[in-house]
């Protein structure tokens, strides 16, 4: 059996990268990926935990979490798709009519 | 440990030797005819139209949304089905309220003409 | 499954059946009759007002203690709901006035709603999870609700960025603390660090996540850069609506589940959240000044708002002050919600189509042409700088209270400093509305004068009289979990 702290370093390897990708990435496309790299990583320290623990929370807490990133993808890409017919473009740094 | 691995290990090791072989006698013997035709983009067998990368149109995209709003509910119909004799009648009923607020939001997409194609 | 499991819930399913019938209905009421849904709305939120009063003084736990029924989330529950009843009176006007006055706004903001009363009644850590998607998701819609306006869709893509990247942390926090104490549920989360059972290094680290995603919520420095681009870009109907609740529930997540769940942390956290109080009151306040523009600053003002309410939750681990930092917490917020509506509200009042009067400037010559209108919007500016007659300076002067009991004189110092900084920018409306020549157009409805006018009489009346409320705030304690 694989101990849990493997998995937790991917865990956590996963989510930095998506934390990264959210600050240096300018594409809103590639940011939201980022977002959903960060939900992954921790359905997968859920699921290793789920298993230490012999409990099925964990395991029901990534059904909850893979809905709730769909219902997040659904408003998002909408939100992405509307931006780039007014702007023609989804480059973050561009939005920009917003400053003071 | 790592002798659990090894079968793995041995195997991809077997299969990239299997790829490269393939590939490598292939660029070696193989007759090199470059044509027009050849450095076309593979497209079945057919005569190439306009470019590989287009905009796809916009429908696509909310058909895509419902699909994955919709199909991604079934993963609470899998637990549930797995204990589906142990929830008995309440169990089905709780099921029937998550199917209604369901189809609250498909009513919704389909009087908004989101499921029309034209 | 029993009653008692749906009695401990019944607000929220009230109000979430009536907000899916309502999103139905809307689909057959003709484009010239929105009102309807406006009010249809009203009637939901006053049904649920009604099911929450009657709940009143009741303390239950339902679903396997997943829902909790108490003094605390009563409360909010209430305070949510006067939310929800002044969102909409703003709302009904403006979007006719702004052209975009579709039917779904209603439904989306009960759903927003009742995500935001989950959240208050929520111990269990999947709850807290779901209940914070349920508000957030709505408020990304409704914030780029004015769309094709390229400053709408900007403000919804903006917010639902930072707003995932943030659910993102906190999601993650959850799964360190879980993975420290093996229970999601926040009595499993205290049995297992009593037994010591738990992993005090994860658990810190699932600690300081969650606070970060709640910090990016409740607008907390350094979290808050999304804040003033989102409040400014959003249409102001949504902004005051946001401002008002989205904070108020951030803060209920974050006291439930650092007061009852993490207070033997409190030696590690209670230096980093004073910190973060006292970054935001400097921040906030000191970069307002330099706005022009009202939206933005009263976005940095709201910044600074949540700075004073970080800091009667920066003593949380202290049992001795912990009831008095909660009351008033709760009391800063009735405190905001009140003056907050009433602020935007004149915003509202003064905004036109494409963005236009929304610089301070445009408020000179208020005080001649609309002394109503002035009169009520100095009330709010008092009230937000915390000077008297208002309901701002007692709710400012309980939590300098709370903070002093606990030890924390500096905040509290920077607290009043920051205070007297930002009567700079508040009063600075004023004198624009009073000294200067200007003729500003205002657009008279009759909900948006009712709501300004009410909210400035309860912002007056409620500081002559805070005792009863801060009495009620006083009851509403979190329940005792076994």
């Amino acid at each position: 059996m694989v101990p849990v702290s493997y998995y937790l370093v991917v865990s956590v390897i996963l989510f930095t990268l998506g934390a990264l990708g959210v600050l240096i990435r300018r594409n809103a496309l590639v940011v939201f990926m980022s977002i959903e790299l960060m939900l992954n990583a921790a359905n997968l320290a859920f699921v290793a935990f789920s298993r230490t623990f012999n409990s099925y929370d964990g395991q029901l807490f990534v059904f909850f979490v893979m809905t709730v990133a769909a219902a997040e993808v659904a408003v998002g890409l909408a939100l992405i798709v509307a931006i780039f017919r007014s702007k023609h473009s989804i480059d973050v740094d561009q939005l920009s009519s917003l400053k003071g | 440990m790592l002798l659990e691995y090894a079968a793995i290990g041995i195997m991809i090791l077997v299969v990239s030797l299997i790829g490269l072989i393939a590939i490598g006698l292939g660029t070696i013997f193989g007759p090199k005819r470059q044509t027009d035709r050849k450095a076309a983009p593979y497209e079945s067998g057919m005569t190439p139209i306009g470019p590989g990368i287009r905009r796809v149109p916009v429908r696509f995209y909310l058909i895509a949304v419902l699909f994955i709003l919709f199909d991604i509910e079934v993963v609470f119909f899998l637990p549930w089905a797995i204990a589906f004799r142990q929830l008995g009648l309440f169990g089905l009923a709780e099921m029937l309220i998550f199917i209604a607020i369901l189809l609250v939001g498909y009513i919704y997409a389909w009087k908004k003409g989101a499921l029309e194609w034209e | 499954m029993t009653q008692l499991d749906f009695y401990t819930l019944l607000p929220v399913m009230t109000l979430t059946i009536w907000a899916c019938v309502l999103l139905l209905v809307d689909l057959f009421i003709l484009s010239e009759r929105r009102g309807l849904t406006a009010i249809l709305a009203v009637v939901g939120l006053l049904v649920t007002m009604g099911v929450s009063i009657s709940q009143m003084g009741r303390e239950a736990t339902g679903f396997n203690q997943m829902i909790v029924l108490d003094g605390f989330s009563n409360f909010l529950n209430l305070l949510l709901l006067l939310t929800g009843l002044l969102g909409i009176a703003v709302a009904y006007g403006y979007n006719r006035r702004m052209g975009i006055e579709r039917g779904e706004y209603y439904p989306i903001m009960l759903f927003s709603l009742a995500g935001m009363m989950l959240m208050a009644q929520a111990s269990h850590l999947i709850m807290i999870f779901i209940a914070l998607e349920l508000l957030s998701i709505p408020l990304y819609v409704l914030a780029a609700f004015a769309y094709p306006r390229p400053e709408s869709e900007e403000a919804g893509l903006k917010y639902f960025l930072l707003g995932s990247f943030s659910s993102g942390f906190v999601l993650y926090g959850i799964a360190m603390t879980f993975g420290a104490t093996g229970s999601l549920a926040i009595p499993g989360i205290v049995a297992a660090i009593a037994d010591g059972t738990a992993n005090t290094s994860l658990l810190l680290i699932g600690a300081a996540l969650i606070l970060v995603g709640f910090g990016f919520k409740v607008a907390a420095a350094p979290f808050h850069m999304w804040t003033p681009d989102v409040y400014q870009g959003a249409p102001t109907s949504v902004t005051a609506f946001m401002a008002a609740g989205a904070k108020a529930a951030g803060f209920a997540a974050l006291l439930r589940v650092f007061v009852v769940a993490f207070p033997t942390l409190s030696d590690q956290l209670t230096p980093i959240i004073s910190v973060l109080a006292a970054l935001t009151m400097i921040l906030g306040n000191v970069i307002a000044i330099a706005q022009t523009d009202i939206k933005r600053m009263l976005a940095y003002s709201s910044i600074a708002q949540a700075g004073y309410m970080l800091m009667a939750f920066v003593a949380y681990g202290n049992p001795a002050v912990q009831a008095v930092s909660v009351a008033s917490a709760l009391f800063y917020m009735v405190a905001y919600t009140i003056t907050s509506f009433g602020a935007w509200g004149v915003v509202i009042a003064l905004e036109k189509a494409e963005g236009k009067g929304l610089a301070i400037s445009d408020y000179a010559g208020m005080g001649k042409k609309y002394p109503f209108l002035a009169a009520c919007m100095t009330v709010f500016m008092l009230s937000l700088t915390g000077l008297p007659p208002t309901l701002g300076l007692i709710g400012k002067l309980y939590l300098f209270r709370a903070a002093v009991e606990g030890g924390f004189i500096t905040l509290a110092v920077i607290g009043v400093v920051t205070s007297l900084l930002s009567a700079f920018y508040y009063l600075r409306v004023v004198v624009n509305m009073y000294m200067k020549t200007g003729d500003p157009e205002v657009a008279r409805e009759t909900w948006l004068d009712f709501t300004i006018g009410a909210t400035a009489l309860l912002t007056v009346v409620l500081s002559v009289v805070p005792a009863g409320l801060f009495a009620w705030a006083s009851q509403a304690l979190f329940i005792a979990l076994k």
